[in-house]
């Protein structure tokens, strides 16, 4: 997994609650076998006034001038500002591929969906919790002069241009997985004596749980 | 020391090692895959030159992919390139790594909710997951059950774990009995419509009370995959004797000595009566009506007989701007009845109500009735090669054919509209689905999620309309 350290980036503010991951990333593109290309198609059915097909490159598609992610000054964003349950629905890892593969490598919400949150730590990707207030002071900086911070996973705080500091919550081992760049999968298997442990164990307690059909 | 909740004892059973840092190692008993979630979870598993942990705990079935038509030509009837190698992909992946699939042309295949239970693959007291947010469904059988990413797929797939933080409990308690025509869809949707869509963000919920108690295993696993669509990560029910007589002699249920043995360890499979919900909210079933969902989140929702809120009502400027932009994508106004609101297709199927009670019900609504003619398309889709082989046994698919349905063959469909079954710009669904997001039936579509019998009574009238009335006709009676 790509580490994350820091980050000072531009800030794309989104201003809807409920985001679902169907936005995020429209069934359509689903389809496919690898874990990239998704980048163009992020918000697809908001950035585009065309249908989405995944044979059709961005070039051929009608732009959406008034979707946030298209105006000009917001290009090159890395920095997502959401409004509440951000990733609701899906459990599809494809929405986290899609803005990680469009740049956007953090993602501030007052609250967030479950499984998308999880499925950002194994993706390069921070997603971020600020009060309500915070969040609706960014909304404005960032729909009026637009806004630049600067993200420091280590110390856990964003710098504002003012040199004000906010800081943030990470749980601690999302945290080493994200600034090690961390394999988590590598990271079980170093307690596979215990797993297998009470694998055996569970076993012995409850055969039926590891039968096989007649 | 206080009881402990069904959620906590079934985390303390599979609890395998709590690390200093907060989080834990959770077992998984159950690993159900399908074909879009699982390609890059093999290839992961491929790069870094693993194999599966434990290869029998896993269960796959292409459904999202799969066309709902000439079911007969497996593979070559899809259409779609891209869909094709994605199912292939799950075909080869399970042949590579030895791991039971129940393929196309399998009489068993079937949305992959609806077949675990359905084989018995899914037991009181596991611990179930699969790359899809509805598996929350199979907590109805008192089981820890949840979705995952792709990459918490492969990370079962290599440890048989998952790292976790243990959830918050809430309980929700049904009260009283639900009136005649009004279903676990309903209970569910009204649950949703009172505590939101990130309600039960950070908790399992325990759903719980008399009505709860006197559903079917169909009607619980119908409450318990919509708790995904109120936030939380899974959804659970009690295991009692409902539970019990559902697993009995199922393929891979435990069977003589070992079923005995296994029942007995279920009955502990409860919250204890001392038992501390962090969180507990009431609901009286007896109170409610069928519910239809006027805009694109599951919480909006109200009762048939009411109307699309007035924006004063909202009770916040962002609710009030959901509202807004929901009522401009569902071309929906202010005060406007639920029952004035047209409907172009219905769609009765999905992991939430593709079983065989549901088409019963559904049925029944349909028995000596027409399909109204402004309705362009009206299909069932039942949720499995078994479900499709049982309905057809007892005559409902001659109901459905009579009435002017079509009669699919077994996969998630219009749910998500990944196949060809899908809702044109504009037009209004009712659907038996579990999301009303935009876009999420087609581009443009505007889904009304309901019940079966509902959808039934919409195909009926050509409008949403109050399936009571209906019942309360007979058979092929005017409302």
């Amino acid at each position: 997994m790509k580490p994350f350290t820091k980050l000072m980036g531009r800030v794309l503010p989104l201003d809807k609650a409920n985001v679902d991951t169907d936005q995020i990333i429209p069934k359509q593109f689903l389809k496919s076998i690898r874990r990239t290309g998704f980048g163009d198609n992020l918000f697809d059915a908001w950035r585009y006034l065309d249908e989405g097909d995944p044979a059709k490159t961005p070039n051929e598609r009608r732009i959406n001038p008034d979707f946030v992610l298209n105006s000009p000054r917001y290009q090159g964003a890395s920095i997502l500002l959401a409004r509440e349950n951000f990733g609701c629905g899906s459990s599809r890892e494809h929405a986290v591929w899609a803005l990680e593969e469009y740049g956007l490598r953090v993602v501030l919400a007052p609250s967030f969906a479950d499984i998308f949150f999880s499925n950002c730590f194994k993706n390069g990707v921070l997603p971020i919790v600020l009060e309500e207030g915070v969040i609706d002071e960014l909304f404005r900086l960032a729909a009026g002069e637009g806004v630049e911070l600067m993200v420091d996973l280590a110390a856990q705080v964003i710098r504002m241009p003012t040199g004000r500091t906010l800081a943030f919550e990470v749980d601690s081992f999302r945290k080493r997985c994200l600034l090690e760049g961390l394999d988590d999968i590598g990271v079980t298997l170093t307690d596979a004596d215990a797993i297998r442990e009470f694998e055996q164990a569970h076993r012995r307690r409850a055969p039926w749980l590891f039968g096989q059909p007649a | 020391m206080a009881g402990r909740t069904l959620y906590d004892k079934l985390w303390d059973a599979h609890l395998v090692k709590q690390r200093d840092d907060g989080t834990a190692l959770i077992y998984i008993d159950r690993h159900l895959l399908h074909e879009v979630t699982s390609p890059q979870a093999f290839e992961g598993l491929r790069l870094a030159g693993r194999r599966p942990w434990r290869v029998d705990a896993n269960i796959a079935t292409p459904d999202h992919n799969v066309p709902t038509v000439q079911r007969s030509q497996g593979l070559a009837g899809i259409t779609d390139p891209i869909a094709k190698i994605q199912v292939e992909t799950l075909d080869d992946n399970c042949r590579e790594f030895g791991i039971l699939e129940f393929a196309i042309l399998d009489p068993r295949q079937g949305i992959v909710h609806v077949v675990g239970p359905e084989q018995g693959a899914t037991l009181p007291g596991m611990t179930v997951v699969c790359g899809d947010s509805h598996t929350s469904t199979h907590g109805a059988f008192a089981a820890l059950a949840h979705g995952i990413g792709t990459s918490e797929v492969e990370h079962v797939l290599a440890t048989q774990c998952l790292i976790q933080r243990k959830a918050r409990n809430m309980r929700i308690v049904a009260d009283g009995q639900l009136p005649a025509g009004v279903t676990a869809k309903d209970l569910a949707l009204a649950i949703i419509g009172r505590i939101g869509t990130a309600g039960g963000t950070g908790y399992t919920l325990e759903f719980s009370g008399d009505a709860v108690r006197a559903l079917s295993m169909e009607g619980r696993m119908t409450l318990c995959n919509m708790a995904i669509e109120a936030g939380a990560r899974a959804g659970m029910v009690a295991f009692d004797e409902v539970t019990l007589e559902y697993v009995r002699g199922r393929p891979f249920a435990p069977k003589g000595e070992l079923f005995e043995q296994a029942a007995l360890a279920w009955r502990d499979l409860v919250s204890d009566a001392d038992a501390v919900f962090d969180a507990e909210v009431h609901i009286d079933a007896s109170a409610l009506e069928p519910q239809v969902t006027w805009g694109t989140s599951p919480e909006m929702v109200v009762g048939v007989s009411g109307v699309v809120p007035e924006l004063e009502a909202a009770q916040s400027k962002g609710q009030r701007q959901g509202w807004e932009s929901a009522m401009r994508y569902m071309g929906l106004e202010p005060g406007m009845r639920i029952t004035d609101i047209g409907v172009d297709r219905v769609f009765i199927g999905s992991c939430t109500n593709s079983r065989i009670e549901d088409l019963r019900a559904a049925a029944d609504v349909v028995r000596g009735r027409k399909v109204a003619d402004s309705v362009l398309q009206a299909m069932v889709v039942p949720g499995s090669g078994p479900v499709k082989q049982q309905a057809e046994a007892e005559g409902l698919h001659e109901v459905f054919l009579a009435a002017g349905f079509e009669w699919r063959d077994p996969g998630c469909s219009m749910c998500l509209a990944m196949n060809a079954d899908r809702l044109g710009a504009g037009e209004h669904c009712a659907s038996t689905s579990n999301r009303n997001f935009e876009g999420r039936q087609g581009h443009g579509g505007r889904t009304h999620l309901v019940s079966p019998q509902m959808a039934a009574a919409a195909a009926v009238a050509g409008h949403f309309t109050d399936v009571r009335a209906l019942i309360a006709a007979g058979a092929g009676g005017a409302a």
